[in-house]
């Protein structure tokens, strides 16, 4: 049951509960027992929202960082990751394999904000060896959700 | 000036429901339970190797059986799903969707007053491609106590000297139901008795949720040699606009059927089939997946069908449910109309697929899970109006 919860509120984590329950053939409170059990167990860290923010007025840049570090003494990366990560512009950081070693994602305003961050904050960490900062043109797709317009059924109303 | 028509065929009669078609056109806003086919895209992968078979410039025409490697995939997979085992060369057909593996099948054997037995209600084809080919579609009509199985008994009692032919739409469109192995026994025992030949139709073999493998009647000792098997990528592939299907039959049944298919149609489409043999290939678990999420919703909306009361004998297969309406005191075409117009919501009345869906509507389960909550809310009010 829990990797059908999971699989459905992964694309929605707004769906609601009691039609979850009638699809797994369960009641809501089970689901909701279960939910509840993963949060606590961090399996669902959070419920945020896939926002196109193209289509709003708030201005957003986001760029994808290539960063490469000297893992430190006896922590490896995690430490470095941690220097990183709780910075509140970036979004995400990965461990990764290939020509360097972290990807760091980051979300500010404008390009300035986040030449900034890359420069006056990134960059000047002991362990960081060099950055490479990719601004980020145009999202088709995040989440496995494309963010095109919905599209719409096409199909015959009735066919047999 | 002459009649230009032919006699048959003007005398088969357009689908009984064709006013309710005309009412469900003027309503561009209804929200539609009513199509028959899935709601998924084709998966990409497929899309991709059409794609890439247009770049080549693969745009010939193909042995009139069809691609030679897709019949040897086609093979593997029946025998690995189903336990079938096919001759790719000798015992295998490519088609234009199963929709005309039926026809050429019927028209490859029906000699003029040879009899076909259609289990009904089922897919409105067999009927008037059975008078096309000069044979005499005899109806059995299956029970919903039976859970729209077919029952020794009923087929014992619709032969005649003149069967020839009997039809297993299973799984069924319209009602979902399956035959099991246990079903299947005695229906075999029947066939072989009388010396009749199965034109089983299997379309909605991949979308079984029993939890057990589906069976194939042609699977049956003695069976392979007696059944015509239709099969296609419309429905578990999510291909139907590729219209690509295949016949799996004996030797000089083929033969006969590649004749005709030859000279009405020459192959099935290029692309598609060049396509296909990544579907039947590569593609087992985005099919899963599928069926899966089908399988949510039919149980979705059988939980529906329970808290409100309506009558609902569970299906087991394809992407259909079939309540009762008969509590409500009117036709299954009355009823669909007037859900129709009050709620906009279109359904399909059992009576399209043949007398015995009378007191029943079919619904699909080819939509989202948002769409069918919607359709269903109004439903529920519908029903608690009538029953006011
Ligand atoms: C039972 C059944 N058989 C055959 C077909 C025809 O499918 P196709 O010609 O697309 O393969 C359908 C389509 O609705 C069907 O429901």
């Amino acid at each position: 049951m829990r990797e059908k919860i999971l699989n459905y509120i992964q694309h929605n984590s707004r769906i609601d509960l009691a039609d979850l329950a009638m699809m797994l053939g369960t009641d809501k409170a089970a689901v909701m027992n279960e939910l509840e059990k993963m949060e606590n167990e961090h399996i669902i860290c959070g419920y945020p929202t896939l926002i196109n923010w193209d289509k709003t007025d708030v201005e957003k840049v986001s760029a994808l960082i290539e960063v490469r570090v000297t893992p430190q003494r006896g922590m490896g990366f995690d430490k470095v990751a941690e220097r990183i990560y709780n910075y509140p512009e970036v979004d995400a950081v990965y461990l990764i394999s290939g020509s360097y070693d972290f990807m760091v994602s980051i979300e500010g305003h404008t390009l300035r904000e986040v030449a900034d961050f890359v420069s006056a904050k990134l960059s000047p960490l002991d362990s960081v060896l060099s950055t490479q900062t990719n601004f980020v043109l145009k999202k088709y797709k995040d989440h496995g959700i494309i963010m095109a317009e919905k599209n719409v059924d096409e199909r015959e109303k009735v066919s047999l | 000036m002459r009649n230009p028509l032919n006699k048959v065929i003007t005398e088969i009669k357009p689908s009984g429901i064709r006013k309710f078609f005309d009412i469900v056109a003027e309503m561009p806003e209804a929200i539609s339970l009513g199509v028959g086919e899935p709601d998924f895209d084709t998966p990409w992968k497929v899309r991709d190797e059409a794609i890439y078979s247009l770049e080549r410039g693969r745009t010939f025409y193909t042995s009139n059986s069809g691609l030679k490697e897709l019949r040897v995939e086609i093979s593997d997979f029946l025998e690995r799903h189903y336990g079938l085992k096919y001759d790719p060369i000798k015992e295998m057909l490519m088609t234009v969707g199963g929709s005309e593996g039926i026809d050429v099948a019927l028209r490859a054997m029906l000699d003029p007053g040879d009899e076909v037995l259609i289990p009904q209600p089922c897919y409105v084809s067999y009927d008037p491609c059975t008078i096309l080919a000069g044979g005499v579609p005899v109806p059995i009509n299956l029970k919903e106590e039976n859970d729209f199985r077919l029952k020794p008994e009923e087929l014992e009692a619709a032969i005649t000297d003149k069967s020839k032919i009997l039809i297993m739409p299973f799984p069924n469109n319209p009602t979902g139901a399956v035959m099991e192995r246990e079903d299947l026994e005695p229906i075999v025992e029947i066939v072989k008795k009388h010396d009749l030949f199965v034109l089983t139709d299997e379309i909605y073999s991949e979308l079984s949720y029993t939890g057990k493998d589906h069976v194939s009647i042609a699977s049956f000792p003695g069976m392979k040699e007696r059944t015509i098997y239709i099969n296609g990528f419309s429905k578990s592939h999510a291909m139907t606009g590729w219209r690509l299907g295949y016949v799996c039959a004996p030797e000089i049944v083929i033969q006969q059927m590649t004749k005709i298919h030859q000279f009405a149609i020459m192959c099935a489409p290029t692309t598609s089939q060049y396509a296909a043999i990544t579907a039947i290939r590569d593609c087992d678990e985005d099919v899963a997946n599928m069926r899966e999420e089908y399988n949510d919703r039919r149980r979705y909306l059988l939980n529906r069908f329970k808290q409100m009361n309506v009558k609902c004998f569970e299906p087991f297969g394809a992407f259909y449910i079939f309540p009762s309406i008969a509590e409500f005191g009117m036709t299954s075409e009355e009823f669909c109309t007037k859900l129709l117009k009050e709620k906009e919501v279109a359904v399909v009345p059992g009576t399209a697929f043949g007398d015995s869906g009378e007191g029943n509507v079919r619904i699909s389960y080819a939509y989202s899970l948002e769409n069918l909550k919607k359709a269903m809310d109004r439903i529920e009010e519908f029903i608690n109006e009538l029953r006011k």
